[in-house]
């Protein structure tokens, strides 16, 4: 099949489609709001859910009503608006109710600016929720790579009874790029063993977040981190370039790792041994993946556009094998490769390698 | 090879079109190619940019620092970009509103009274084309086969009635670079 020209929020939009979402509950925000007008066009047409909520908070709630019925639903929306839904995650997480979230960051803290940024890798990746649990983080760097991942959102959202959360940026839901859709390539679990779908000739079920029996909530909480140590070893994804032979690895992820891919390739072009380690799985993270790559290298260089963020992940996983510095850039600024390069050029000097 | 085009203007000259007309017809050739466009509070009469890539190879960074090539369809765009353009890079400038003298010896502009070539073809919207049809037999990056079929794909059915304005506009472009090329021979 020929590629074709896609927008990033509409391709999103219609990768959930593909991928057989039935729902779609949103509000609408910049940079996303292709996402639910593309929507909003199409589930109606194919006989699917499309509801304009009247807030964030209705739309992840929705996302939860449909979810524990097994049904395939999403929302979208931005930097913001996902503040207003991490209570939400936290009891999707704790009652084991799938659902994806797709979060196109703007520039913030606070209502901020719509322009592209990367402030909201904590707020995926960590939380806002109360109590221990974890969103499945998903990163995508190009347009084809956030239909790809759109596909695993859903069907890991499934399989693992989590929220799972496409983390994109405003440079990848505005941009348009030639790609291919493809067939949903998964299988996806039988739902029926723990739906809630009607309780005629079957034992009642209930799905909750409030477990208040002796030791009931611990079991609940050791269960879902064994889970998500499987999600790490069978789900993980990472892409890595040239970190084979490189004294100095970039770390980055979304855009600026593809812009960050543009620096290193120069680097090499001036003989620099300069690779790139981008996680695609945020969260969990890619432990073993990085430390593996890193402990050969001399220096990693963490690129984001916020102040430190993926930084703390990097360090804890770099482990003190080797210097992790830092380039970023906070408020919807971006970083352009030429400014990349020349931090990248600085310290690999510094390494006292020779050029 | 890998070429970076800034277009930029006011908000209502179709200044996101073609830059969208440059990335279908570079799909339709079996190119790489990516469009940024500038997004959120534009309006008609303000200022609106994209940036294209057009490549044989996969394209790592989407957003431009230096450009190979600028469309400058108003002052605040040549104001604005002008430094942006790579040495050895292009400038088609819009003269019937950049009245500024260029600043810069390092670079080719190419001076177009776009509005006024607009008005002959029966009006200001067709700028945009005619600016994309002379850029393209200049550079000779895309054909001019491909974004007739590119503008026959992107032109909706209930707009059809614009496709010869805007097929004569590429034309038009193309034409006008031809007889440069004439003159200077």
């Amino acid at each position: 099949m020929a590629k074709v020209l896609w927008k990033g929020n509409q391709a999103i939009a219609q990768a959930a489609i593909n991928a057989g979402c039935m729902c779609y509950f949103g509000y609408p925000i910049t940079p996303q709001s292709e996402i639910g007008e593309y929507m909003g066009d199409k589930m109606p047409e194919l006989g699917r859910t499309f509801i304009t909520a009247e807030s964030e908070l209705a739309s992840i709630s929705m996302v939860i009503g449909a979810g524990t019925t097994g049904t395939k639903a999403m929302t979208s929306s931005s930097s913001c608006g996902i503040a207003l839904m991490q209570e939400a995650i936290s009891a999707m997480c704790c009652a084991e109710v799938p659902g994806v979230i797709v979060s196109v960051m703007r520039g913030g803290p606070g209502l901020g600016n719509i322009a592209s940024a990367q402030g909201d890798y904590f707020q995926a990746v960590r939380g806002g929720g109360n109590g221990d649990y974890k969103t499945i983080v998903l990163s995508p760097s190009t347009i084809q790579e956030a239909i790809d991942l759109m596909y695993k959102a859903f069907h890991i959202s499934i399989k693992y009874r989590n929220p799972v959360m496409l983390l994109a940026d405003g440079i990848l839901g505005q941009m348009m790029e030639p790609v291919e859709f493809g067939e949903y390539p998964y299988q996806d679990d039988d739902v029926s063993t723990w739906a809630l779908s009607g309780a005629k000739g079957r034992a009642p079920r209930n799905l909750v977040s409030l477990h208040m029996a002796d030791g009931e909530l611990e079991k609940i909480s050791d269960r879902i981190f064994q889970k998500y140590k499987i999600v790490e070893e069978k789900e993980m994804l990472v892409d890595k370039f040239m970190t084979d032979d490189a004294e100095l690895i970039v770390t980055a992820f979304g855009t600026t790792a593809r812009i960050a891919k543009s620096a290193v390739k120069k680097a090499r072009k001036a003989g620099m041994k300069v690779g790139l380690f981008r996680p695609v799985m945020l969260s969990p993270f890619p432990e073993k993946e990085l430390y593996e790559t890193a402990k050969s290298a001399q220096m990693i260089l963490d690129i984001e556009l916020n102040q430190g963020q993926m930084l703390l992940d990097v360090k804890a996983s770099v482990f003190g094998a080797c210097p992790v510095e830092f380039l970023g850039r906070s408020g919807g600024g971006l970083l352009t490769d030429t400014q990349m390069l020349e931090r990248i050029t600085t310290l690999y000097n510094k390494i006292g390698v020779r050029v | 090879m890998e070429t970076s085009i800034i277009i930029s203007g006011y908000g209502g000259q179709g200044i996101l079109f073609a830059g969208a007309l440059l990335c279908h017809a570079a799909v339709i050739e079996g190119k790489n190619t990516t469009w940024i466009p500038s997004y959120g509070a534009e309006m008609r009469g303000g200022a609106a940019n994209c940036s294209v890539n057009i490549s044989d190879d996969e394209i790592s960074s989407p957003v431009i620092d230096k450009a190979d090539v600028l469309f400058a369809l108003n002052l605040p765009s040549e104001l604005k970009f002008e430094h942006r353009i790579k040495p050895g890079g292009l400038m088609l400038l819009n003269t019937s509103l950049v009245k500024k003298i260029p600043e810069r010896h390092d670079i080719e502009y190419l001076n177009m009274q776009l509005n006024e070539m607009a008005e002959e073809l029966g009006g200001a919207g067709f700028a945009n084309v005619i600016a994309v049809g002379a850029f393209v037999e200049k550079t000779k990056i895309l054909s001019v086969e491909s974004l007739k079929q590119a503008l026959k794909e992107m032109i909706p059915e209930k707009r059809r009635n614009l496709l010869p304005g805007n097929l004569a506009s590429l034309e038009y472009g193309v034409n006008f670079i031809k007889n440069l090329t004439k003159v200077s021979l």
